[in-house]
């Protein structure tokens, strides 16, 4: 018994990974296995818990139920992808990332990568959610540790500190101007 | 000046890798190793059968298949039945599984085979061509069927009966027959399970170099680990190094060990000579892990008409499932922490613990409490309810007073010490909560909903949580020369933020910077001397092992430092790492002290080079004196004579829609009181995920076992989780700071506090929203549907 292998080329946070496959890999297994990226984690393998989802061209995709095979001409960001860039090599935690930490939104951080990703992808859509939106963000994603409303507040958060920077960039473009 | 971070919001330093992705699970190790092999294994289809042969001709057929064990492989101490953890002595039939089953499988779900290849899903596939015979016996399923003993779970077990055990203080039946007035209730609480994101996961790999194993397991107790390795696989402890990476939650299920997989991924590695990887999926998590909760409870109590508990008999049925492993800790802690904050006069308790083929029943946070707190809470309701009186007065009537601390039960706690609770102000809580949750206000509230066709209800749950049971904890702590802290603690880590909580204990004691210290946990290589972390005790135990073993590094430090400042010891202070001799210039870094303790032969760096035996000490003296030891360290242990009482309160107002019986949580309130609080921020955190986790068990989540002993719902589409739009949007917590006197820093344990009055005070408010008695939980809308048309006044509804 011997499976066809097939040389799939993953764009996944800028960086190009060609790996072989077999048709059945997942693309949670080929991120996590393959291109070495054990940030995206599995929680059920069924579509369900949402720890392994990940940005699939911006949009928020359960890698456990996407086949690598499918995801050869798709921009993948995982939560390894999500830092901004500051010159430093680690990078600077983005406004989703920093919000976690300053609302103690996660407990055993095994959830968290789903969430981030998840939250990522939500804001761009509805930068400026009330709470019962920033509630409906998240209802898609299972955490067992936090009991949820510190990670609300984390969305809450995390839209503060876009607008904050967004007013920043648009004053300091004002004085430029001036 | 560095100020004191004991007590503070600190932000949690390992949240850092957990956002970048940089956490480091057991499933994401030795991922980038070629020679790494994944196991499978084959589980029972079967609740209850015979094994008559088992044929893996088919397997090793499969490209990529290394090896497949069964137990006719398994030799010396692997081929006997796995450890009964924590035996009793009433305990009369403890049975446990074998690491692969010999002959019978007792549960859908219990391993038989285990397969290793290159990579999971070819192992899977060689499992599905294992072809095992059977030959079907009747399963036992459910506490009725377990009672009824027209089948048995083990042949050699009447009546399926584990153990049975009473204790009483004081005559209660002769109490009650005597009482004013006498209640009875059955009181019933499901299935559910622990569940964490992560589940279980070992990976192994053997050193032929060294002749050395060394194991990561998701495991809540490493040295507990490493020692069922060691003498299953006929090791030396001191070849067996077991780590514990970060796992992705706990809840108890992870204490368990050693799991067959524990056992097995060492046995393979070590005699593959390939570092192996077992990772459980979600189904095998709901099959082959542990659940808990499981209990009838009847109730009788008399009592007086101030409501004040005369004399309280309960007895219990207990399910534990197919085997035994972690002993009576489940029950045994049912029928003494069901007191609660009250002081019955007479208290007997009995209860049966039962075999069934489903599952093992071993601690999920909270367990046994919150089944013992559903039974005391629910009694204290239907007093008041008889007594046509406020439900908090009862509960006043009945409770411990400030003065009466040590409080003594009479009765014997789960680690085998008096049950003495050491401090608490429960009437002080009560009035907390009442504020908090608006309890004297209710009735207008009821009223106002009311007129708008609404209809609600309040509920109050109050409980004593024994935490930071024993036997002990260990810290170790060092100084290096740069001046950095590294400590090292045995006990595991899987959520609780350690890491900054722990060295926010050894800022304040040594006088360091934060910054500069790091926490080690569930290293064996570390701190080979360790119990684990369960029964919210990570905090009491190792949070005083590492302030006492700071204090000894301090001690050694001032002591050093007093020398080669020529200054009196008591005349010093740490600050930020430094020495100084108060109110003057002089001062000397930790570092440079950590330089001089160690007297060297050989410089190494330039700071080394202060420390050589031509630069530091009295020519005439030992470089070591007799009674010391080079290095700033400072190692201790912490064993308490007895457990440290938590305790706390709930309220909650639930609307219940008066035609879908749909249930909505309007308000929640908790009043907790574990004693100091190192970091408020972690633990009203874990007060949230307790709560979370509460309200699944009141609301949600059970185990659907049908009677053939198949778990229908073994995924998270069907076992009803709860997501963020299920939990209360806010809870509200105000807290009680009652110390404990039996450690150095007052702390109690706070981990499973959240979870354990839901079921009770979720009862309690669906009740008084509805009107009639709520004896069962979990309850799901149609079942509360179900209860009002039983309830229902015929001439009503015709």
């Amino acid at each position: 018994m011997s499976e066809q292998i097939h040389d799939v080329r993953l764009h996944v946070n800028g960086s190009v990974h060609e790996v072989r496959v077999p048709a059945r890999r997942l693309l949670s297994d080929a991120l996590r296995h393959d291109c070495g990226l054990t940030g995206t984690h599995v929680g059920c393998e069924h579509g369900v818990c949402g720890a392994c989802t990940v940005l699939v061209d911006g949009a928020p995709m359960r890698s456990c139920l996407m086949l690598a095979v499918s995801a050869v001409d798709a921009e993948i960001t995982t939560v390894e992808g999500l830092t901004e860039d500051d010159g430093t090599p680690q990078g600077r935690l983005s406004p989703v990332q920093q919000a976690f930490s300053d609302c103690h939104g996660l407990q055993c951080g095994f959830c968290t990568p789903g969430f981030l990703t998840t939250i990522t992808a939500g804001l761009e859509e509805n930068p400026d959610p009330t709470e019962d939106e920033a509630r409906e963000m998240i209802a898609g994603n299972l955490c067992r540790c936090t009991g949820y409303q510190n990670i609300v507040k984390s969305v809450l958060r995390a839209a503060e500190i876009n607008a904050e920077a967004d007013a920043k960039s648009k004053a300091d473009a004002g004085q430029e101007r001036a | 000046m560095t100020t004191k971070l004991f007590g503070t919001k600190v932000a949690r330093v390992e949240d850092q890798r957990f956002l970048r992705g940089q956490g480091r699970y057991v499933d994401d190790l030795l991922h980038d190793d070629p020679r790494l092999l994944h196991a499978a294994v084959l589980r029972s289809p079967h609740a209850h059968a015979r094994i008559t042969d088992i044929d893996v001709s088919d397997v090793l057929d499969v490209e990529g298949v290394v090896a497949v064990w069964t137990h006719d492989d398994l030799t010396d101490a692997m081929a006997e039945p796995l450890p009964l953890l924590i035996p009793h002595p009433t305990l009369t039939h403890g049975r446990t599984q074998y690491a692969l089953a010999k002959d019978e499988v007792n549960h859908v779900g219990e391993a038989i085979a285990f397969v290793v290849a290159v990579d999971r899903y070819v192992a899977e596939d060689a499992v599905a061509r294992i072809r095992v015979t059977y030959e079907h016996l009747e399963p036992v399923v459910g506490i009725d069927a377990a009672r009824a003993a027209t089948r048995l779970v083990h042949d050699d077990v009447p009546g399926n009966v584990g153990a049975r055990m009473e204790q009483e203080n004081g005559d209660a039946r002769a109490a009650i027959a005597d009482a004013p007035h006498t209640l009875v209730l059955d009181l019933d609480i499901e299935r559910s399970a622990c569940t964490p994101m992560e589940g279980r996961g070992t990976v192994a790999r053997w050193d032929p170099d060294t002749s050395r194993l060394t194991v990561w397991s998701s495991t809540q107790t490493s040295t507990g680990v490493r020692g069922c390795v060691a003498a299953k696989l006929g090791l030396d402890l001191a070849k067996v190094d077991v780590i514990t990476p970060d796992v992705g939650g706990g809840f108890g299920v992870k204490v368990v060990h050693p799991w067959p997989e524990e056992l097995l991924v060492p046995l393979a590695a070590k005699t593959l000579g390939r570092p192996v990887k077992f990772t459980e999926d979600r189904r095998e998590h709901f099959i082959s892990s542990a659940h808990e909760r499981a209990q009838q409870h009847h109730v009788e109590v008399g009592f007086d008409d101030a409501g004040r508990v005369l004399g309280l008999n309960v007895e219990f049925w207990h399910d534990h499932g197919a085997y035994t492993p972690y002993g009576l800790i489940v029950p045994i802690i049912t029928s003494t922490q069901l007191l609660g904050p009250y002081k019955p006069l007479n208290y007997r308790v009995v209860f049966e613990s039962l075999y069934t083929n489903t599952v093992i029943v071993t601690p999920y946070r909270g367990a046994g409490r919150p089944q013992g707190c559903f039974v005391m809470e629910r009694t204290m309701d239907a007093i008041a309810a008889y007594l046509g009186k406020d439900r908090t007065e009862v509960r006043s009537a009945n409770f411990i007073q400030p003065d009466e601390f040590p409080y003594e039960h009479g009765l014997i706690f789960q680690d085998g010490r008096e049950l003495t609770y050491d401090s608490g102000d429960y009437p002080a809580s009560l009035e907390k909560l009442k504020a908090l949750v608006g309890w004297d206000d209710f009735e207008d509230f009821r009223a106002e909903m009311a007129a708008q066709g609404r209809r609600v209800g309040i509920g109050l749950a109050c409980y004593v949580e024994g935490t930071g049971v024993g036997p002990y904890e260990g810290a170790h702590v060092h100084v290096e020369t740069s001046g950095k802290v590294k400590v090292a603690t045995g006990l595991t880590t899987q959520g609780q933020g350690h890491q900054t909580a722990f060295a926010q204990i050894v800022a304040d004691t040594l006088g360091v910077r934060f910054e500069d210290v790091e926490i080690t946990t569930g290293d064996t290589r570390k701190m080979p001397y360790a119990v684990g972390t369960f029964a919210s005790r990570a905090a009491v135990m190792s949070g005083s092992a590492i302030h006492l073993a700071a204090l000894r590094a301090k001690e050694k430090a001032l002591r050093i430092a007093a020398e080669a400042l020529e200054a009196a010891e008591e005349d010093l202070e740490i600050v930020d790492g430094v020495v100084s001799v108060r109110g003057t210039d002089a001062s000397i870094d930790l570092g440079t002290v950590a330089v001089l303790s160690n007297p060297l032969r050989y410089a190494f760096d330039e700071a080394s080079k202060a420390a050589t035996q031509f630069s530091v000490g009295d020519p005439g003296k030992p470089p070591v004196a007799e009674d010391d030891e080079p290095g700033l360290e400072g190692k201790d242990f912490y064993s308490p004579p007895r457990s440290t009482f938590a305790n706390g309160m709930h309220a909650v107002i639930v609307e219940t829609d008066p035609d879908t019986a749909e249930i909505t949580i309007l308000k929640y309130a908790v009043v907790h009181d574990c004693g100091h609080l190192i970091n408020p921020m972690i633990v009203e955190g874990q007060i949230h995920g307790g709560v979370a986790q509460g309200v699944g068990g009141a609301l949600y989540e059970r185990m659907a076992y049908d009677e053939s002993g198949q778990l229908l719902n073994a995924s998270f589409m069907d076992f009803l989780m709860p997501y963020a739009s299920e939990v209360p949007t806010s809870i509200d917590i105000d807290h009680l700071e009652t110390p404990s006197p039996l450690n150095p820093l007052g702390i109690k344990g706070a981990g499973e506090a959240g979870v354990i009055p839901s079921a009770a005070v979720f009862a309690a408010a669906i009740e008084d929203a509805e009107g009639f008695p709520i004896t069962a939980m979990p309850i799901s809308p149609s079942e509360l549907y179900a209860l009002r048309l039983s309830h229902a006044d015929p001439e009503e509804t015709s």
